[in-house]
């Protein structure tokens, strides 16, 4: 029973993160029909940033961290959305999937010569202390990740729904032509979302680091993972993609406990093949006009 | 065939006659994989360029090919045997796999077969009665074809060539056969090409099978090039090489894929000052790539050509690259 | 005159040239990139380290070794093709690779070729195959874990074991080689844990053995893995032994997992932090040419390059054949031949054995508790 309480405890605190990566996942498609391929090194990468400024530059922590959100969100926002996606939305979606592809082979052989093939640690923010309850061990980190990641996605949907410029994002997402008629400035509304993704994969990349270390390679199973989440829980909402990291975090340490270990990835594979079989807008998500 | 085409696939194969003669094992060894790995990109340029779906489990088909020949061939049949196994045996799984993902939504064969590639990599890793797990198969014999032997290197390039130039053939035929028209028809208007009365989903789906065939078919001739298969040989990372093949070449020509996979595969040979800013090139120039030109190099040396020769219209359906 | 001059002085540079052209070409094919990089780029620079002393030194048979290095991406197919490469290129003995997944393929091509290789794969695999021409650098993990069983047996007295293992070739090989002693020793397997290669989340696998009931935990990992794990165990509180072979204990897992590695113990072929005074020599060169610590692997790259000169120099010419002949079933002390830097035997496998050690961290640092002889 205490083994039991443990893994969703666990899975509940990895699974925040996959929400992070897949809820970002999502408003990039919404906004933009970008399916990011590159979302995996967009987590990776801010934590290099930190390592970059701290160890590299001499920054304090409480100084370097701040900085490379702000970093990401100008690089993995606003430089992503100008040089990469902007020119190549005319040319609808194959040839950006196939562009962003490419893009996270570049940001992971970046860092991988520029900063190193080797794994690095990473400081941890908060104390490495323990709870127990219920026979689980918790520990502080555990219980942080969880609260940060959700705090940010509620703030996230407050923000959508509470003010004038979110309210005028979600028009853009939902039907940019109606959302220009009325005023909304669309290629600001899309900008915005590039941004928040950016701060959204640098918040869970500080958040993971500590545990997963930091490594250029890391990005190859987040990004599935986040794909698989947001296609679970449904490609158009975000309380969608919240609910399939989740899910995919508790499915994948039960999986691998009480089913097969050497199958372990299998088994969200297999909930993400029977999800498009017999519900393809995801659990939460609703039947909309466009395909994906 | 124009007489111009059939003077330029003349000169091509005169060149592939000739290049690996004098040349290292190493540099016939690096052609060879580049031939195995045309005809693979090609079965992808069937499912992408012709038919518009995404299939991210080219590599996967390649490995399935590349088990079943090799335990033919352990268990003493002929390679021959294995490879029409290969093909075979890819053609119903990729009908199996497409059906269903074809039948819900035709944009989710993308994210199945996605899924698909991982599984398979489990599934060859984890079954070691079979497979030999992550041990791999060790010591697949090299084919004998009436006394004619394919042992040494140069031997095994110019088999490898034959067969690729029948399955060039063979895809010529598809794509010029009147089936083959009908995927040009829907490439170019899926809509008109429905009321035309072409079942596009059976259509689609057969495409998908077909380019499973071609990758598991050059599985098949991997199996005895590198005598070692093992798992990670088949990760979805490599469908995602075979995938930037075809569209860096261009997706829907012809000779996209060869010339796709030949800058995948040959041109870090000619390119080792880059050292290891290789990736990083490659990344940046295949981002260029798509700003500019979506239908690949190819598309790129047509646009050239165009603006040089005034007066000639270039594909319209091709200038948007495929759709997703 | 001018033009005598002339001839003289391109005569002068032919003679200049012709010098440096005595040279012997050896292969270094490494993992400098992708998911080995850990342990290939630092098997790479042991490999440049002792290239650069045994050139000023005055070189092999008073010819210069000229190093070329080929980047596995520690892909197998990959590796295989570059040992075709550095054949056809003309090497005299081959260096590497260290991931026994790519070994166990590249092996063929040398063997093929009649190529002398020397690898830094510990797999049992590698010599298991009757390959002429492979050589070890560091034994099989077949000769290590029963120096690892019976310390659990007899120093903690431990029954129940559980065992965290990573699903690849060299986990494999590992794996297969512990629970082939586990009758011998009377263990008892409560937890067998499976893990991915580049797994980054270890939190289930850490549960499972804390409600298995075991008494230690047999761990065999690569090296970011075992940090991962190790960061996990300390964070969900498993408080039992956790015992490895060479990989666990090194200094790269060390500086990962900081504290979390405290207490961690295993059987180590190699470490800068043996008893040795030629490895302690050799560790600070190594630092002050590279920067950061020697481990395991670097050194066995560097005994790597010794291995070719001291038996090219025992049979007196370049000869890849008599090359292999002569190293198996040969002994080679660490008085006379200083580079190799501890007394060791090949057998006719290509397996080798000498002295290993006892490792435990404490306070961030490998402490040696015991050396044993060798088998």
């Amino acid at each position: 029973m205490s083994e039991f309480f443990q893994l969703i405890v666990s899975g509940l605190s990895t699974g925040s993160i996959y929400a992070l990566a897949a809820v970002g996942f999502t408003l990039l498609w919404q906004a933009s029909q970008t399916i990011n391929f590159a979302q995996g090194e967009f987590v990776m990468l801010p934590a290099f940033l930190v390592l970059a400024l701290s160890v590299k530059l001499g920054f304090p922590l409480w100084l370097a961290m701040p900085l490379a959100i702000i970093l990401a969100v100008l690089i993995l926002g606003v430089l992503f959305k100008r040089l990469v996606v902007e020119p190549m939305i005319k040319h609808g979606t194959l040839p950006l999937v196939i562009a962003t592809i490419a893009l996270g082979v570049l940001l992971k052989e970046m860092v991988k010569e520029f900063y190193s093939p080797l794994g690095q640690p990473f400081p941890s923010l908060f104390p490495q202390d323990v709870v127990t309850i219920f026979g689980a061990v918790i520990s502080i980190p555990d219980i942080a990740n969880f609260v940060i990641a959700m705090g940010a996605i509620v703030a996230l949907q407050l923000f959508l729904g509470g003010t004038r410029t979110g309210r005028s994002m979600q028009a853009t997402a939902q039907n940019p032509d109606v959302a220009q008629i009325l005023g909304v400035d669309i290629k600001r509304m899309v900008l915005y979302t590039f941004m928040i993704n950016g701060a959204l994969a640098a918040i869970a990349s500080i958040l993971i680091t500590p545990i997963y270390l930091a490594k250029f390679s890391n990005g190859e199973t987040l990004g599935l993972i986040a794909f698989i989440a947001a296609i679970v829980g449904g490609f158009n909402q975000i309380r969608g993609a919240l609910v399939g990291g989740l899910l995919i975090g508790i499915i994948d340490n039960l999986s691998a406990t009480y089913v097969s270990a050497e199958y372990r990835q299998a088994l969200p594979l297999i909930l993400l093949i029977v999800i498009i079989l017999i519900r393809p807008q995801g659990l939460l998500g609703t039947s909309e006009g466009r395909t994906v | 065939m124009t007489r111009k085409s059939i003077l330029f696939t003349l000169v091509a194969l005169i060149a592939l006659i000739l290049v690996p003669l004098g040349q290292g094992n190493y540099i016939i060894y690096v052609l060879t994989s580049w031939l195995v790995f045309s005809i693979a990109a090609m079965g992808l340029n069937l499912t992408l360029g012709y038919a518009g779906q995404i299939s991210l489990a080219q590599a996967a088909f390649m490995g399935i090919g590349a088990y079943i020949a090799a335990l033919i061939t352990l268990a003493g049949y002929h390679w021959v045997l294995g490879w029409l196994a290969a093909m075979g045996g890819t053609f119903v799984i990729g009908l199996l796999l497409g059906y269903p993902a074809l039948r819900v939504q035709h944009h989710f064969l993308a994210f199945v077969t996605l899924a698909f590639n991982t599984l398979v990599f489990l599934v060859l890793r984890n079954e070691d009665w079979l497979t030999g797990g992550s041990h791999g198969l060790v010591g697949m014999p090299r084919p004998n074809f009436f006394g004619l032997s394919t042992g040494t290197n140069l031997e095994f390039y110019y088999f490898t060539l034959v067969l690729f130039v029948i399955s060039g053939a063979i895809f010529y035929w598809i794509v010029n056969s009147p089936w083959g028209r009908a995927f040009k028809a829907l490439r170019e208007n899926p809509v008109r090409a429905e009321s035309l009365g072409v079942d596009t989903r059976r259509i689609t789906l057969l495409a998908f099978a077909i380019g499973s065939a071609f990758g598991g078919g050059a599985g098949a001739i991997m199996s005895p090039l590198v005598q070692f298969i093992e798992p990670g040989s088949f990760a979805f990372i490599h469908s995602l090489k075979i995938l930037l093949m075809v569209v860096v070449g261009g997706a829907g020509f012809f000779f996209g894929p060869i010339l796709g996979a030949a800058v995948v595969i040959l041109l870090p040979e000619f390119l080792r000052f880059t050292e290891g800013y290789y990736l990083m090139i490659y990344a940046s120039l295949v981002i260029v790539l798509m700003i500019y030109s979506p239908s690949g190099l190819i598309g790129a040396g047509q646009k050239l050509y165009a603006r040089l020769r005034p007066g000639r219209e270039t594909r319209k359906d091709m200038e948007k690259g495929a759709q997703l | 005159m001018i033009r005598k001059l002339a001839i003289t002085t391109v005569a002068a540079f032919a003679l200049g040239a012709g010098a440096a052209v005595a040279q012997v070409k050896i292969a270094d094919v490494a993992e400098l990139s992708g998911a080995g990089a850990a342990a290939g780029a630092v098997w790479h620079d042991g490999v440049k380290l002792a290239v650069e002393e045994v050139n000023a030194a005055g070189g092999i048979l008073g010819e210069q070794i000229e190093l070329a290095e080929y980047d596995s991406q520690t892909d197998p197919q990959i590796s295989r093709a570059m040992v075709q490469k550095a054949i056809d290129e003309g090497t005299y003995v081959l260096l590497g690779t260290v991931y026994s997944s790519s070994t166990v393929v590249n092996m063929l091509v040398a063997q093929q070729n009649g190529m002398p290789q020397i690898t830094g794969s510990e797999s049992p695999t590698i010599t298991a195959k009757g390959n002429p021409y492979i050589f070890r650098t560091a034994f099989g993990a077949q000769k290590g874990l029963p120096k690892l069983a019976s310390y659990l047996k007899d120093g903690l007295g431990a029954e129940k074991i559980a065992v965290v293992w990573a699903n690849t070739e060299f986990g494999r090989g590992g794996y297969d080689a512990f629970m082939g002693l586990v009758d011998d020793f009377g263990f008892e397997i409560v937890a067998d844990v499976p893990t991915e290669q580049a797994q980054v989340d270890f939190a289930s696998d850490v549960a499972k053995v804390k409600s298995s009931g075991a008494d230690a935990v047999f761990v065999y990992l690569t090296e970011e893995e075992s940090a991962r794990f190790l960061i996990e165990a300390n964070k969900q509180s498993l408080d039992l032994p956790m015992g490895g072979d060479t990989v666990l204990i090194s200094q790269k897992v060390i500086d990962l997992a900081g504290d979390a590695a405290n207490g961690a113990f295993g059987h180590v072929g190699l470490t800068a932090e043996a008893p040795v005074p030629a490895i302690k020599e050799m560790a600070a060169k190594f630092q002050e040419e590279f920067g950061y610590g020697a481990d395991h692997n670097a050194i066995k790259g560097y005994i790597g390059v010794y291995m070719i000169k001291y038996v090219t120099e025992q049979i007196g010419e370049f000869d890849r054949e008599k090359f292999a002949e002569t190293l198996r079933g040969l002994c080679l002390d660490a008085e006379t031949h200083p580079g190799i830097l501890m007394d060791t035997c090949w057998d006719e496998t290509g397996e080798m054995s000498r002295e290993s050690f006892l490792v435990e961290v404490v306070d961030g640092a490998q402490q040696i508790t015991q050396t044993l002889p060798a088998n």
